[in-house]
């Protein structure tokens, strides 16, 4: 955080009328309000900000959605379906004002409910994952930039390890080994759980690894030393000194693992280790609309371009939020 | 080590002796010391009540290094610092936490110093907070008050420090160094990283603040004016080693030792008139030899104009050659030789280049 300084003075006494200025106290601007400032600037990641908040809306009022504009993602709706064909009756997988985006080959099911249900689950193991990767990303690689030594070389070693993981086989072979239920759970709960888990806890490394290097560069600034030479603990320093200065990298790359984990998470359900039918879901839709896209390519676009904008929503927001992070932008 | 005769011992608020400290350097799978950077090797001095102790020296020759040990920032490999009498040398966190009040220190960098994500109220209001002492008046009031003190605007106690410059950055490290109300405060390099015009301000407030709350100064610089500005006494390192220790006065009208003398020369005059008529300056040739092997002997001997057959064998001892003026040399300036007749080392004498301008 060297960069800004000089050219911040030169902005900082705006040309505000003296009137004002006796009416609100003088107050510092923080580097949380540029941040929040540079990011409004930034018209792509807003966009982009504005599509994840109403994907996350659709995702928390799903039922609401689809009972005022479709039908319940498990009805069946043989009478839409071609008995000879097993496709849509009608054009474009069955686009119709009943059926919003078409209807499932075979069974006929409301591709639009199951496109916003589907949200659901993508969102959830999405968010739920980054959270365990960034959770424990950040403590065991902040641990092991502050504290170095041996506790850095087994934390290091252990993230080598783990990135050379093959995670998508052991991910396959875990869901076929896990009971179908769980701790309370059953059947799809326990798929979230398992998909939850093994993401979050292959996903750590990557974090750990930026939370790491970014520990070791600020532990040897000076103002560490400042609070040392006060009589500052350990504790102190590395909740009150050095976490404020992580948050930034530390959100970001929230929001970058996001859309990964949306995509693994599809991956997944793709090849059968998802959730379990009938739950909805992009990556099983996208996996079952393989043998029949010739005869219905609609149902495979339609859960592919929703993955599509999710991730690229995520991903836009989070470049903008990391452009907006950076103390060396304007 | 002889002591300075005229020291009244009741009065060193700090005192060091003997005081070492090596940085290993480790090499291979398994981590064997391989050598060390010997970056202070053996000083002892010390620092008098409500004296300002200028340290000056080359970069790398340790003088940071000696503050940070002063401070206990660093452990000590060897020696012992005693803090008004009290032996600090190789307390804890817990253990030097009340003496934290006492010794405070002024950092280099007033851009990496204070904490970018911190307002300067935060930041001003830690010592209280870390100390747990609750200023009369309450923690803004006190915060506001040493703010004014350093002559910032109190009323900027909430903003970050990426709204001032340089020269006010110093300020508010220097609020914060001055918040417990300390005895010592050590400043390592407190105006180098700031623009001439700002180092005199900033001097000057630290001379004001002394005056006014009876504070000790132990005042780090490679800059020789600033030094000579605000020294009572001034020691000049070289190479992990205090070469001359003495007041103000003397050791800038009569410096002893070789290294002192070529120091002082370096110092521009600013009168083109005069500059001609000061008898040449002194250029010392080559680097600073590695801290990891210094050479035997005086250190100063691979670069010395004087240096004899004595100088690579035998480390000179910091002696008192007058009342208030410790050097370490064999063949001082401005003083009696130590060791007369030794035979000149070959080659001494193209040691140094004289330039007369």
């Amino acid at each position: 955080m060297t960069a800004p300084q000089h050219d911040t003075s030169a902005e900082t006494p705006a040309p505000v009328s003296v009137a004002d200025v006796p009416a609100k106290a003088i107050e510092g601007r923080s580097p949380g309000r540029i941040a929040w400032m540079r990011l409004k600037r930034d018209k792509v990641a807003l966009t982009g900000g504005v599509v994840v908040i109403l994907l996350i809306l659709v995702a928390v009022f799903a039922p609401l959605i689809v009972g005022l504009l479709g039908h319940d993602p498990n009805e069946f709706h043989e009478d839409m379906i071609d008995p000879d064909l097993g496709t849509p009756l009608g054009s474009f997988g069955g686009i119709s004002s009943d059926f919003l985006l078409g209807v499932e080959p075979t069974n006929g099911r409301d591709v639009f409910s199951r496109i916003v249900y589907g949200a659901r689950i993508s969102l959830v193991v999405a968010f739920l994952a980054a959270f365990v990767s960034v959770v424990l990303g950040s403590l065991l690689g902040a641990l092991a930039g502050f504290l170095g030594g041996w506790v850095d070389a087994v934390i290091s070693r252990v993230m080598d390890l783990l990135l050379a993981f093959p995670q998508l086989l052991f991910t396959i072979a875990l869901v076929s080994v896990v009971p179908n239920s769980l701790w309370g759970f059953e059947g799809s709960g326990v798929r979230m759980g398992v998909l939850i888990v093994v993401i979050g806890f292959f996903g750590w490394p990557y974090i750990g690894r930026i939370v790491r290097g970014q520990t070791i560069s600020l532990r040897e600034r000076e103002y560490v030393e400042a609070a040392r030479s006060l009589g500052a603990g350990r504790g102190y320093i590395l909740i009150k000194e050095l976490l404020p200065n992580l948050i930034a990298p530390i959100l970001v790359y929230s929001t970058l693992i996001i859309p990964t984990n949306i995509l693994t998470e599809a991956a997944l359900s793709f090849l059968g280790a998802g959730v379990k039918p009938p739950t909805a879901s992009w990556g099983k839709m996208l996996s079952d609309a393989v043998p029949i896209y010739q005869d219905d390519p609609m149902y495979m676009v339609v859960p592919g371009i929703t993955i599509f904008i999710t991730v690229l929503a995520f991903n836009l927001f989070g470049d903008g939020l990391r452009d907006a992070l950076d103390p060396k932008g304007s | 080590m002889s002591e300075n005769p005229e020291t009244n011992t009741e009065d060193a608020l700090l005192k060091v002796t003997g005081l070492v400290k090596h940085f290993p350097i480790n090499k291979g799978l398994l981590r064997r010391q391989a050598g060390a950077v010997k970056a202070v090797d053996g000083i002892d001095f010390e620092v008098r009540r409500g004296e300002t102790l200028g340290i000056v020296g080359e970069s790398g020759c340790g003088k940071s290094t000696m503050g940070r040990l002063i401070t206990r920032l660093l452990e000590p490999t060897d020696g012992r610092i005693e803090f008004e009498g009290k032996d600090i040398t190789h307390l804890g966190v817990a253990g030097m936490r009340p003496l934290r009040r006492d010794v405070q220190m002024i950092f280099q960098d007033p851009y990496g110093s204070l904490n970018p994500r911190h307002t300067v109220g935060t930041i001003v209001g830690a010592p209280f907070r870390l100390q747990k002492v609750t200023p009369e008046g309450g923690l803004k009031a006190e915060v506001q008050r040493l703010l004014s003190l350093v002559g910032l605007n109190p009323e900027h106690f909430n903003r970050y420090p990426h709204e001032f410059s340089g020269g006010q950055r110093q300020r508010i490290g220097i609020a914060r160094a001055l918040a417990l109300k300390p005895k010592l405060v050590v400043a390592d390099e407190p105006v180098s990283a700031l623009d001439v015009s700002i180092q005199a301000q900033v001097v000057n407030l630290l001379d004001d603040l002394q005056e006014e709350l009876g504070l000790t100064y132990v005042i780090i610089a490679h800059d020789l004016s600033v030094i000579r500005h605000v020294s009572d006494r001034i020691a000049v390192m070289y190479l992990g080693k205090i070469v001359e220790l003495a007041d103000r006065k003397s050791l800038y009208e009569a410096p002893m030792h070789p290294y002192t003398t070529a120091l002082m020369s370096a110092v521009p005059v600013p009168d083109p008139r005069r500059r001609g008529a000061k008898s040449g300056r002194i250029l010392l040739k080559g680097d600073v030899p590695s801290p990891i092997s210094p050479p035997a002997g005086c250190r100063f001997h691979t670069r010395c104009w004087k240096a004899t057959e004595m100088c690579t064998k035998v480390d000179p001892p910091l002696v008192a050659l007058k009342t208030g003026h410790q050097v370490a040399c064999h063949h001082p300036e401005n003083a009696p030789d130590q060791a007369p007749g030794d035979p000149a080392l070959p080659g001494a004498t193209e040691a140094v280049a004289t330039a007369t301008e």
